[in-house]
């Protein structure tokens, strides 16, 4: 789960990181409160789930209200990369000396959180290890954490002065201990700068948590923002499917990630475009076989629907019997292909034939039928 | 014995009271599979389809000498069943969990360290070596034994693959869902080495996914160190950077852990990649096809002493594979691979 900027900030703070002041404003009026009280120069930024706001306009420094009430208006509402922009952080603007890099994310390689610092801030750190990789350190993380002496190595390989290492240091410390004690799968601060004043301030905050852990979160889970969200998926998750949207006109429903993949790119390979990921999962819940047809039936821009089931866990039958339920409900004129194998394909298959439906039993014979019905219905 | 289950595997089920436990341990007796033992903790005494149900896995041990661990327990406790299986010395165990969170694994990760469990997944289908053993979840009627071996980061989509080769008329030696997690217990390189090694494997079949670089640690393994015909599948190919797909370790971000970088990686290897998995078959076929003159001479020649062909097969295959081992880049998985080959090949000279 991404979390926006302002709400990694809170960990930060919580967790004793120097972070300017900052509050939410999700109008240009409140924009313009807010600056009043912590005072101008100050940065308005866009709010959003994904990278690369600041190319596209959405962090601004201003100087009077009256440009806050034109920049935040403008900024309000603008779509990044896909995302609408619903909500601003507005803080003072800082006097930036130096900007520093500082990272923590899970190494698979050695199965172990790696923190990584570099005095090349401000920039992506994927083109820092690209271009200048000599300006990255790196420090493996074992269940000790990040013990003071490796955060004191790795604060002198950013900056010269000691006074600046001893706060360096310390950010260090708390940073892996966020990441660790908040299950992050990322925890980021980019830039880390130090103000002519010689103090050290984390100026962005990127945090990510591990799905997975949400449970033993309640606090961090409630966090999550439905509505800078795709809807489609935020109704897929409360119903246990696993679901992202991609662009194409090829509805897919399928048991298993692996499998799920594997069709789209079939698809693909054929010359087609799938419209989504989908994973039911290896339950056999004919709920979720109607959530997934709810979803993708609402999707204007789905022309065919393709079932690719291989039944394991999953039973054929049920799967089924979830689709006709939620023909039943929902009435759908997208046509749709379906692919059945494996356990109780038969009895899948007597159900869908008294409806005067059939089941394909080969991958690829179905995904050719479901580009062919697409391309009819387009 | 194929690799690390055979018929003389001896399989207790932690969560075997549960919905799937349960469900899968009578799945498993079915298709065959020696169901020594089940463990609920406050459940002792009682039985799940005849087998008899323990409190703590050591004790199911000492009663039963199960020597393998299938886990379905739910997320939250499953960390702590594995640790109770690796401290119970169980040689093997298989997680089938999904959803540990990653905090989870990197604690299980370092405790493994040295010790001599070897774990597979969690988050995986487990593994099968079709007729005599099946430990897990997949549909056991698809399979059929033979002499390919695979190994797969996906469940499904290993049963698509199998369904594939068997009616493709190709047995298999043992099939291994290493689970799609960000970190697993054992890793492509490991069951290559495993597989290698093997004398009832001939070829290889190896699906990856998008995320991380196992399968460019895998290429670089088969480069080195496996002679055996190996074919490769990598899904993912149209995934979008950043998303999660279904799996946690299914994500590309930073532009590595692309299926493209994967694909080219094991093409330079010489590894034949296919693009879509009915191709899987034929790509095996065809480079079993270009392998096999030495093998059919060795034995045409040796009709009638077949065992000293294969002994000497063996032993090649056998040193192969410790110089394989010796690569490997981290300590603790050199030893988790050791430790494991050493017991399956124990127990096999044991059963003969």
């Amino acid at each position: 789960m991404n979390l926006h900027e302002y709400q990694g900030k809170e960990i930060f703070r919580a967790a004793g990181i120097a972070v300017p002041p900052g509050e939410v404003a999700k109008t240009a009026d409140e924009a313009v409160a807010i600056a009043g009280r912590l005072g101008y120069p100050a940065v308005v930024k866009a709010q959003v789930l994904i990278g690369g706001r600041g190319k596209a306009g959405g962090v601004k420094v201003v100087k009077t209200p009256e440009d806050m009430a034109r920049e935040a208006g403008r900024i309000l509402g603008m779509d990044v990369r896909g995302h609408t922009v619903h909500k601003v952080l507005i803080t003072p603007s800082a006097d930036i000396d130096r900007e520093y890099y500082a990272g923590v994310v899970l190494d698979r390689k050695t199965e172990t959180p790696l923190l990584m610092v570099s005095p090349a801030g401000g920039i992506d750190i994927e083109e820092v290890a690209h271009s200048t990789p000599e300006k990255i350190l790196r420090i493996h993380l074992d269940s000790r954490g990040l013990p003071d002496y490796k955060a004191r190595e790795a604060a002198r390989f950013l900056d010269a002065r000691w006074d600046v290492q001893k706060q360096l240091a310390r950010v260090l410390v708390r940073l892996a201990r966020v990441y660790r004690d908040q299950d992050c799968s990322l925890a980021e601060i980019n830039p880390l700068v130090v103000t002519k004043k010689g103090e050290v301030w984390a100026l962005d905050a990127k945090v990510v948590i591990d799905d997975n852990a949400l449970d033993r979160h309640p606090d961090l889970a409630e966090l999550r923002d439905l509505g800078a969200e795709d809807p489609g998926e935020v109704e897929a998750r409360e119903r246990g499917l696993s679901y992202v949207r991609l662009d194409g006109t090829i509805g897919c429903v399928v048991n298993g990630a692996g499998l799920a993949m594997a069709t789209m790119d079939l698809i693909q390979y054929h010359g087609g475009k799938p419209a989504n990921f989908l994973d039911i999962g290896g339950s056999s819940n004919p709920d979720k076989v109607t959530a997934a047809m709810n979803i993708l039936t609402r999707d204007s821009r789905v022309r065919a629907v393709l079932f690719n089931i291989f039944g394991g866990i999953t039973r054929c039958d049920d799967v089924a019997r979830g689709l006709l339920t939620a023909l039943d409900r929902i009435g759908t004129k997208t046509p749709i292909v379906i692919r059945l194998t494996g356990t109780n394909e038969k009895e899948a298959r007597d159900l869908l034939s008294a409806r005067g439906m059939t089941a394909l039993s080969d991958m690829d014979e179905a995904v050719r039928a479901v580009i062919a019905r697409a391309a009819e219905a387009a | 014995m194929s690799i690390l289950v055979g018929r003389g595997s001896k399989v207790l089920v932690q969560g075997i009271t549960g919905r799937d436990g349960s469900f899968h341990a009578k799945q498993m007796k079915e298709y065959g599979t020696k169901v020594v033992a089940g463990v609920t903790p406050g459940k002792g005494g009682t039985d799940v389809a005849g087998i008899p149900v323990f409190d703590s896995v050591k004790e199911a041990v000492a009663k039963t000498r199960a020597d393998v661990s299938v886990i379905y327990v739910p997320a939250a406790l499953a960390q702590d069943a594995i640790y109770e299986a690796v401290d119970a010395e169980v040689p093997l165990v298989v997680c089938i969990t999904e959803g540990l969170p990653a905090r989870d694994m990197v604690e299980v990760a370092s405790y493994l360290e040295g010790r001599s469990t070897r774990l597979i997944g969690p988050n995986c289908p487990g593994l099968i070596t079709p007729g005599q053993c099946k430990v897990g979840i997949m549909p056991g009627f698809i399979h059929t034994p033979g002499r390919i071996g695979l190994v797969s980061r996906s469940g499904t989509l290993t049963y698509e693959v199998v369904y594939q080769l068997t009616r493709a008329g190709m047995g298999q030696s043992t099939c291994i869902g290493i689970g799609g997690d960000p970190i697993v217990g054992t890793r492509f390189v490991d069951t290559l080495a495993l597989f290698e090694a093997d004398d009832s494997t001939d070829a290889i079949v190896l699906i990856g996914e998008i995320g991380g670089t196992d399968e460019e640690d895998a290429a670089a393994l088969i480069e080195k160190h496996v002679t055996k015909p190996v074919v490769a599948f990598i899904a993912g190919q149209t995934a979008p950077p950043g998303k999660r797909m279904g799996h946690a370790g299914a994500i590309v971000s930073g532009g590595a852990g692309t299926a493209q970088e994967k694909m080219a990686r094991f093409e330079r290897a010489g590894v034949p990649v296919a693009k879509v998995p009915s191709e899987i078959p034929g790509l095996i076929q065809a480079a079993l096809r270009a392998k096999r003159p030495s093998r059919l001479k060795l034995v045409s020649k040796a009709a009638g002493t077949k065992k000293t062909a294969t002994k000497a097969r063996k032993a090649s295959a056998g040193k192969k594979a410790g110089k394989a081992k010796a690569t490997k880049g981290r300590k603790g998985r050199k030893t988790r691979a050791k430790t494991a080959t050493r017991s399956s090949s124990s127990k096999r000279a044991g059963r003969r």
